[in-house]
């Protein structure tokens, strides 16, 4: 079962294609747009043996820059602010951790993936992202992270973080209830998705009733969250800067716009 | 981690505010602003609780030598009282130069 | 820290002569890259930003958070120097760090729209996302990649890895979007550390143990050797900001090396997973694969 390869089928019109058999892209209205979902999903057949169940590895990142980029080629012609909304449906329980990855440069396929979904972004397509499970770490930065909006599903399915519980209990000399306890009053730290919406990178969390496998409703649902996303997107800026001036940010990243101000302050 | 704040008698004035060392294993920063106050003001983070009388017993030998007024952050990650008094000593001096 | 014996035709006299680059502090090294008496820190100590989580969860705080900002000259031109420090919680990103990163980045691609070309060099010794922070570091790591590309377009962005903590996790897509990057012999990229990599997937997988493998993966030598770094240096003041001026001087590129997707895809169809080519022959593969540009070395 894939949360990402079910939202997909679900979200789109026809057929879903693949770049490769973990990067699956499809066309989906969304209002008076057609937009290309892309999405990672598990490839247990993977040659690359530590990215088989969804992770990002180094064949994910650059499929994934393939069709992103592939969308801002087509469209390159068409006026800047007609140009297609590209859709981030993202499960991913992380990066790949192995040694080929290491060894063949999986900072670089996410560095091309990163670039492509940027890049989209300044060029004007509006890039959401949609969080339908997982999205964790280096999996996340290279397929969700660099979008306009990011959407979530209000589900306990749904975890977005830097690292999962046990390791980061482990690299930060904790226990995993510790951990706990401190998540409770430490924002950023939390591992529950209605706590990460506080912190200014969400833009809207779903409320569905089948997270895992998608209603009729839920996709109705979803379909018009994505279409006001892409119009959110399209009025505003191309950078990120939307992230900082949130209601959330404005409560929790008190200490990034006053970093900025002053920075900003003594540049000259 | 545990914040602990001192007073010391101080009459001597160092130049100018200096800042010294980092937040790194056996290291610690310091952030001095000189003020004609009468007295070192010190507050001190440490990563490593339960040693106030340490803290106590080095920096009131510092104070004693080195009567510099003003204010002093010390950000502490696990300094020896050695690494502590060298810092103090550099901080000191950079404000002189 | 080094795992591999002093090459032959070594310079000993360069060597023994040396002033050590990555010995020297964040703050220190980012003043010693620029022209002398040009340098000024922008949001220092005395600014007192911290990160607002540390204290919280029982973690000292630094005064910079890690990060200095110094602006100045660089070979007689606009640039600014972003250098983390190793030695403050493994050189991690936080939100005040990131963003301090992030900001800067934004502040000189703003400069050189209003007409003055500044440069900017990021010293990364960092081991990536801050797990104090976990999800503001993540979504900081975000916006120094974005700003990164913002600037990039328009002027270089030079990418300094000098000593054996190297450039990991997140930051080392960072890494990989710089104009140019320059490392040391001692020096590592990866996104994962050998450590992170033997808890989740086993020792056979990755022997964190294994120096003479980790730099033989990772390392300043392996990275330019097969082109995802563009200079090797020694670890010495003089020669490293010869590299970065070079590297500023080579402007920016038609095409970015993250922009190369066809490359990529070149590279990784060169390697049969299942059976991949040692360390030590990797260069070779690829430079068979794609060979190698004309301004490279």
């Amino acid at each position: 079962m894939s949360r990402g390869l079910n939202w997909t089928r679900a979200l789109a019109d026809g057929d879903v294609g693949a770049v490769s058999p973990s990067v699956i892209t499809a066309d989906a209205t969304l209002g008076d747009d057609t937009a290309r979902l892309v999405a990672v999903v598990p490839d247990p057949k993977s040659p690359y043996h530590r990215a088989r169940k969804g992770e990002v590895g180094l064949r994910e990142g650059l499929s994934l820059a393939e069709a992103v980029t592939e969308a801002v080629t087509e469209d390159a012609r068409l006026p800047d602010d007609r140009r297609r909304p590209i859709v981030a449906v993202v499960d991913v329980p992380s990066q790949a951790y192995g040694r080929i990855e290491e060894l063949l440069g999986i900072h670089h396929a996410l560095a091309v993936a990163v670039d492509a979904y940027a890049s989209a972004r300044t060029a004007g397509h509006p890039v959401i992202t949609l969080i339908v499970g997982t999205a964790l770490s280096g999996g996340f930065l290279a397929h969700g992270a660099q979008a306009n909006q990011i959407l979530a599903l209000n589900d306990p399915g749904v975890m977005i973080h830097a690292m999962h519980k046990e390791a980061a209990a482990k690299v930060t000399l904790r226990t995993v209830d510790q951990l706990d306890e401190l998540a409770r009053r430490i924002p950023p730290l939390s591992y529950d998705v209605t706590d990460w919406a506080k912190l200014g990178l969400c833009d809207e969390l779903l409320d569905v009733e089948n997270a895992a496998d998608p209603t009729g409703e839920d996709v109705r649902k979803a379909k018009d969250a994505l279409t006001a996303a892409v119009g959110r997107a399209r009025s505003g800026p191309r950078d990120l800067g939307n992230r900082l001036t949130s209601p959330g940010a404005r409560q929790t990243r008190t200490a990034s716009r006053r970093i900025r101000e002053a920075l900003a302050a003594q540049w000259k | 981690m545990q914040t602990l704040n001192y007073e010391f008698p101080a009459d001597s004035l160092s130049g100018r505010r200096a800042h010294v060392g980092v937040v790194g294993s056996g290291d610690l920063e310091i952030l001095m602003i000189p003020e004609p106050t009468g007295v070192a003001r010190v507050r001190v983070r440490t990563s490593v609780d339960g040693f106030d009388t340490v803290w106590r017993t080095v920096l009131e030998r510092f104070f004693a030598r080195h009567g510099v007024a003003g204010s002093f952050e010390l950000n502490d990650f696990g300094a020896t009282p050695g690494v502590v008094t060298l810092r103090l000593r550099q901080a000191v001096e950079e404000g002189r130069a | 820290m080094t795992s591999t014996a002093i090459p032959e035709g070594t310079d000993w006299a360069a060597l023994l002569a040396r002033t050590s680059f990555i010995e020297l502090s964040a703050r220190a090294r980012a003043a010693a890259l620029l022209d002398d008496g040009t340098a000024r820190e922008l949001c220092g100590p005395f600014d007192r930003i911290e990160s607002p989580w540390l204290e919280p969860q029982g973690v000292v705080p630094e005064s910079d958070d890690g990060v200095v900002v110094v602006k100045g000259e660089l070979g007689g031109r606009p640039a600014v120097v972003i250098a983390i420090e190793q030695a403050f919680q493994g050189g991690g990103i936080g939100e005040v760090s990131g963003v301090k990163i992030a900001a800067t980045l934004s502040l000189a691609a703003r400069d050189n729209r209003d007409g003055t070309p500044t440069v900017a060099v990021l010293l990364l010794e960092t081991g990536g996302v801050r797990l104090q922070e976990a999800n503001l570091g993540l979504a900081t790591v975000a916006e120094v990649c974005s700003a990164l590309l913002e600037l990039r377009a328009l002027q270089p962005v030079v990418g300094v890895i000098a000593g054996a903590l190297g450039c990991f996790g997140g930051m080392s897509i960072a890494a990989g979007l710089c104009t140019r990057l320059i490392m040391t012999r001692e020096s590592r990229l990866g996104l994962d550390g050998p450590q992170v990599i033997e808890s989740e997937a086993g020792i056979a997988e990755f022997d964190a143990s294994d120096h003479t493998l980790i730099w033989s993966v990772d390392g300043g030598t392996q990275r330019t050797g097969t082109a995802l770094a563009d200079a090797l240096v020694l670890d010495d003041v003089t020669a490293v900001r010869s590299a970065v001026i070079d590297a500023v001087g080579h402007g920016v590129p038609g095409r970015h090396r993250s922009q190369r997707i066809d490359e990529l895809r070149a590279l990784l169809e060169a390697v049969d997973p299942a059976d991949p080519p040692e360390p030590a022959d990797l260069a070779a593969v690829w430079a068979n694969a794609v060979p190698p540009r004309g301004d490279r070395r």
